[in-house]
């Protein structure tokens, strides 16, 4: 169970998330959509510690990131899994040694071992025989599939994903879209999946909560979301330009 | 009034020390990364290790030229053995080795911590239980602190090297004088000085680098600006601390 509680968080004057909270159900999907530039990966990264609260709470399992030291919020994060917006690969190592680097950090696991866990966490997203890749060498939905596969590598309950198939085709989005539903069914893990695409969120979400001007303004089921009355989420999902929210 | 530029001045200050210390600290903590400090050690050692051969030759070749046509004047040219070697093993050897160093190694980890800044891999790291600071920067300091005294040897020796050949074999000084001279002018504190020197422009070098890497943003011009702001900041601290260096110690 993670819980965001009266979180803020501003830049300078620029206030990003405003007294914002959210409860995420343990053991299902929760898509975040909003706007870009609306503070999606902001919140993102204040689950995982990787930014802090300037007040309000941020509570994973009853305990509160932004006042745990950097050994207590190490041991957490062990219990993570990230995939960022452009996958975020280490791009001086090839694709093998990307999904086998947490397994290496942090279990004692043999190289044989190690070796076999890699090549079977890149076949269950599809890819297999690259290990010896650079990441310089793959397309973006690739690399996209190589940066799930090193998320899942120490069997994470939580998995945070950044918009996984911004910029991908649609085929290739529907593809990620899949194995993020698959991977979730399979391992039970708590999932947290920020988009913009609707038509993926309604495919994915157990949950779907709509961030908008710093605050979580709806949340529900996909099917609520779809027939809400609220004309500020009706707008977002109908995908039209006039309404409450000003585009330009 | 203090004014703004200088209280930018001071908070950078604070963050490159902080920076610094808790690099340091993770060095004595573990798990130690052995094998990245290999692999840094030979980025920031070993690779410049031509590059500062021939600078040091050539320093040592043109003391030895100017000093000649200095001291001839006055019929002291048996002097320029002792002056070449006091001048590039207090100063010459560590300033214009670290300068080298600053433009060629600084620069490219404020590139590659940059580069690392703004594709996420930093936040990859830490997300994945990592700490940054202890992979990444904690190797590049201690190799700049390890190498560049190394290096300044190597400088200091072809540096004299050169000088020799110069003076002796094209000037036609005579070559026991030239010998004698450095001997008696020279002391063995003036070369060990020169490395303690070496050691602090291998630190600032390296962290100077790692702090503009490290704290970079804005895209792809950001990481220009990094490298460019890396090699600016770093030359001007040597030159700085150089000078106080010098004052504090001979
Ligand atoms: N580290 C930061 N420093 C300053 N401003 C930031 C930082 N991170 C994000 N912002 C600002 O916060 C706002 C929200 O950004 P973000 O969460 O990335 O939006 P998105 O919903 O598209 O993911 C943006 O205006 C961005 O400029
Ligand atoms: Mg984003």
């Amino acid at each position: 169970m993670i819980e965001l509680v009266d979180v803020c968080k501003a830049f300078g004057r620029q206030r990003v998330l405003n007294h914002l909270d959210l409860a995420v159900e343990k053991g299902e999907t929760t898509v975040i959509i909003g706007r870009s530039g609306g503070g999606k990966s902001v919140l993102l990264r204040h689950l995982i510690g990787l930014m802090k609260p300037d007040c309000g709470q941020v509570l994973v399992d009853g305990q509160d990131l932004a006042r745990m030291n950097n050994r207590q919020l190490k041991e957490i994060r062990k219990s993570f899994g990230m995939l960022f917006q452009d996958a975020a690969l280490f791009d001086s190592m090839n694709v093998g040694d990307n999904v086998a680097f947490p397994l290496r950090e942090h279990t004692r696991k043999r190289r044989a071992e190690i070796r076999d866990i890699v090549e079977e966490k890149l076949a269950s997203v599809g890819l297999s025989g690259v290990s010896d890749k650079m990441p310089s060498e793959l397309s973006g939905g690739m690399r996209k599939r190589v940066g799930l596969a090193r998320a899942l590598a120490l069997d994470p309950h939580i998995i945070l994903f950044d918009e996984p198939t911004t910029g991908l085709d649609p085929l290739m989005a529907d593809a990620i879209d899949t194995l993020i539903r698959d991977t979730q069914a399979r391992t039970g893990a708590t999932c947290v999946v920020i988009s913009h695409d609707l038509a993926g969120a309604f495919k994915i979400a157990h949950h779907i909560a709509m961030l908008y001007e710093g605050r979580i303004i709806a949340k529900g089921t996909p099917d609520e979301i779809r027939n809400t009355e609220d004309p500020v989420v009706r707008q977002f999902v109908e995908g039209r330009a006039d309404g409450p929210i000003k585009v330009v | 009034m203090l004014g703004r530029p200088f209280l930018a001045l001071v908070e950078g200050f604070g963050r490159i020390a902080v920076l610094f210390f808790s690099a340091m600290a993770w060095a004595f903590r573990p798990p130690f990364r052995l094998r990245l400090l290999v692999k840094q050690l030979e980025f920031v050692g070993v690779r410049s290790f031509w590059v500062v051969v021939i600078t040091g030759a050539f320093t040592g070749m043109v003391i030895a030229l100017q000093t000649y046509y200095g001291f001839r004047m006055f019929s002291a040219e048996s002097l320029v053995g002792g002056i070449l070697a006091l001048s590039v093993t207090r100063e010459l050897g560590p300033v214009i080795t670290a300068l080298v160093v600053a433009g060629r190694a600084g620069s490219a980890i404020a590139a590659e911590l940059g580069t690392m800044r703004v594709t996420q891999q930093i936040d990859a790291l830490a997300s994945m239980a990592v700490d940054p600071v202890q992979y990444l920067v904690t190797p590049r300091i201690l190799a700049g602190i390890v190498m560049l005294p190394l290096l300044v040897v190597m400088a200091d020796f072809v540096g004299y090297v050169g000088g020799y050949f110069v003076g002796v074999k094209l000037l036609g000084i005579n070559s026991g004088m030239f010998m004698a001279k450095t001997l008696e002018l020279m002391e063995m504190s003036d070369l060990m000085n020169g490395l303690v020197k070496a050691a602090v422009f291998g630190l600032i070098l390296t962290t100077v680098g790692c702090y503009k890497g490290y704290y970079t943003s804005g895209g792809a011009e950001g990481v220009g600006r990094a490298t460019t702001d890396a090699v600016v900041i770093s030359s001007l601290a040597i030159l700085i601390s150089d000078y106080f260096l010098t004052a504090v110690m001979f």
